[in-house]
């Protein structure tokens, strides 16, 4: 057991360049915000808080080192005591991709909406919004989409009863 | 009644859908016009909603393999090896080089089919019923191609994690180069029957316009992106699996519109048809599975692939708590944006044509609802 332990952590000293560069090109552009920028498997995460989260985002789409222009996706994470949402953002100009990560309250999700980022970001929101019942400030529309009007419950969480369903 | 005492317009609103055949699925959309002209478009979707995302956090990830057949069912190997690539790429897997070529050939030809498809159903909604024909025909091969592989025309359930099920047939290689003459022959006969033909310009030219911004803006990926003149395809921009070893060109259009959507994929099955007869010249002998256990237990982390479908770019989020089921897996599907970008492409057009837009951007609702 312990033998593993030692491979993961001499695993990820060995980080590419290319991404060592990444990360501290990120570290420059984002110096003012409280962030913490990991790597998993060649993948750079940014971790922060909430109400940095559409500055950041701002900065990430239009800063000439970054050009995110292409929203890939937003997926909700229901972890038992948080909820996470992870934006996947792609530059189809650098070929680079960035995970930004923060982290809602369980009881009441909020996060502000990046619909005024990029426009793709509606039917996410209004996923998001179905499914989990998070709420995005400042989304125009937030409707169902997937799920029909009268329907009861979150059923993306992960309390929402998954076999004993009744029938409508 | 004096002459100054005009007629007050309303404005009406069409229901369109969700059984219609022109929505190709069941999927709504309400049309606010004006006589002939759309106003304002609101699309409804949901109709095919399994909650695939949900259903797979109870399911072992080899039983995922099925419920991704289902998302994008005209790309059935295409979704496949998103999931196998995810899995994989979690779990630290060496795919074997044979299984590699395999999987790409499979998901080329799945390609030209998809294609084909749509270029018989484009053709349907112009008013021309030939194409349909002919498109079906061409794909009924390579289906039947298929079937000779991994026993289903559709909805495999080929591939595994670390490779695929089966081995080729013996008679693969004998069948796939007289398929790559009749795919030949079929985009020839597509580029003669309906890509220049006059009424068909008439009627794609200039209708449906979206420039390139405007599509990065919506997140349009695949042909419906490359069509805007972006040269953006994750098999060249992000390389995966082994597409790094062909050399292949990105077909771009120019304006943005119908008939550019149209095109581009035409373009693209003979670019395909490039790639599987490179495939097919360095296919290695050996084996087509890599060693791993029955039951997948990828380590704890979260991993996000993507992929180049028939219809852009598809990807999976998989967050993995270190157990042999998903704690949570969020599919990225390229045509629920295409169907965000709807009501930009649609404002102003006349209703007739709404149908050829909707028909241009190739949706699935398979993918759109999960």
């Amino acid at each position: 057991m312990a033998e593993k332990e030692e491979i993961t952590e001499s695993v990820s000293e060995e980080l590419d360049p290319v991404i060592i560069e990444k990360i501290s090109m990120l570290e420059k552009n984002l110096s003012i915000f409280d962030i913490n920028i990991t790597s998993f498997l060649g993948e750079i995460n940014i971790n922060l808080d909430k109400t940095n989260l559409v500055d950041v985002l701002t900065i990430l789409k239009n800063s000439p080192d970054t050009q995110c222009n292409l929203f890939l996706c937003l997926s909700i994470v229901d972890y038992e005591d948080r909820f996470e949402a992870v934006y996947h953002l792609q530059s189809t100009t650098l070929n680079h991709r960035f995970v930004v990560k923060t982290s809602l309250d369980k009881n009441k999700p909020m996060i502000s909406s990046c619909i005024g980022i990029w426009r793709g970001c509606d039917w996410y929101e209004r996923e998001g919004h179905d499914l989990f019942g998070v709420v995005f400030e400042g989304h125009p529309n937030l409707s169902p989409l997937l799920l029909y009007e009268e329907f009861e419950g979150y059923p993306g969480r992960k309390d929402f009863p998954f076999n004993d369903y009744k029938e409508w | 009644m004096s002459d100054q005492q005009s007629l007050n317009s309303v404005d009406m609103l069409l229901n369109m859908g969700p059984q219609h055949p022109s929505t190709h699925g069941v999927f709504r959309m309400v049309l606010q016009i004006d006589g002939e002209r759309v106003l304002d478009v609101e699309p409804y979707i949901g109709y095919l909603h399994r909650g695939s995302e949900k259903l797979s956090e109870g399911e072992q990830y080899a039983q995922i393999i099925t419920l991704f057949d289902r998302l994008d069912y005209l790309a059935n190997f295409n979704n496949e090896l998103v999931i196998c690539m995810t899995v994989e790429k979690l779990m630290g897997v060496e795919v074997p080089e044979r299984a590699e070529y395999i999987r790409v050939i499979l998901c080329e030809l799945n390609r030209i089919a998809s294609h084909f498809l749509f270029y018989g159903t484009m053709g349907m909604d112009a008013g021309a019923s030939t194409p349909i024909l002919y498109g079906f025909r061409d794909r009924e091969k390579i289906q039947s191609l298929f079937e000779s592989v991994s026993g289903a025309r559709m909805m495999h359930n080929y591939f595994k994690i670390g490779g695929i099920k089966a081995d080729l047939p013996s008679d693969f290689f004998e069948k796939i180069q007289w398929l790559l003459n009749e795919i030949k022959q079929g985009v020839d006969q597509a580029d003669s029957l309906l890509s220049f033909n006059e009424i068909f310009l008439n009627r794609t030219r200039n209708i449906g316009i979206i420039n390139s911004e405007d599509a990065l803006d919506f997140g349009l990926t695949g042909p419906n992106l490359r069509a805007s003149g972006v040269p953006y395809d994750i098999r060249k921009n992000d390389p995966y699996s082994i597409y790094d070893r062909f050399s292949f060109d990105i077909p771009i259009g120019d304006r943005g519109d119908v008939w550019d959507r149209y095109f581009v994929r035409i373009q693209e099955i003979r670019e395909s048809v490039k790639i599987i007869e490179q495939a097919l010249k360095q296919i290695p002998d050996g084996e087509i599975t890599a060693n791993v256990r029955r039951i997948a237990r990828p380590p704890k982390g979260d991993i996000f692939v993507h992929a180049e479908n028939p219809r852009g770019d598809f990807g999976v989020y998989l967050v993995s708590d270190g157990s042999d089921k998903p704690y949570r897996l969020k599919i990225r599907p390229p045509s629920f944006c295409s169907l965000m970008a709807l009501k930009h492409m649609m404002r102003n057009a006349y209703v007739s044509d709404a149908v050829m837009i909707l028909g241009s951007i190739d949706i699935v609702l398979g993918e759109v609802d999960r």
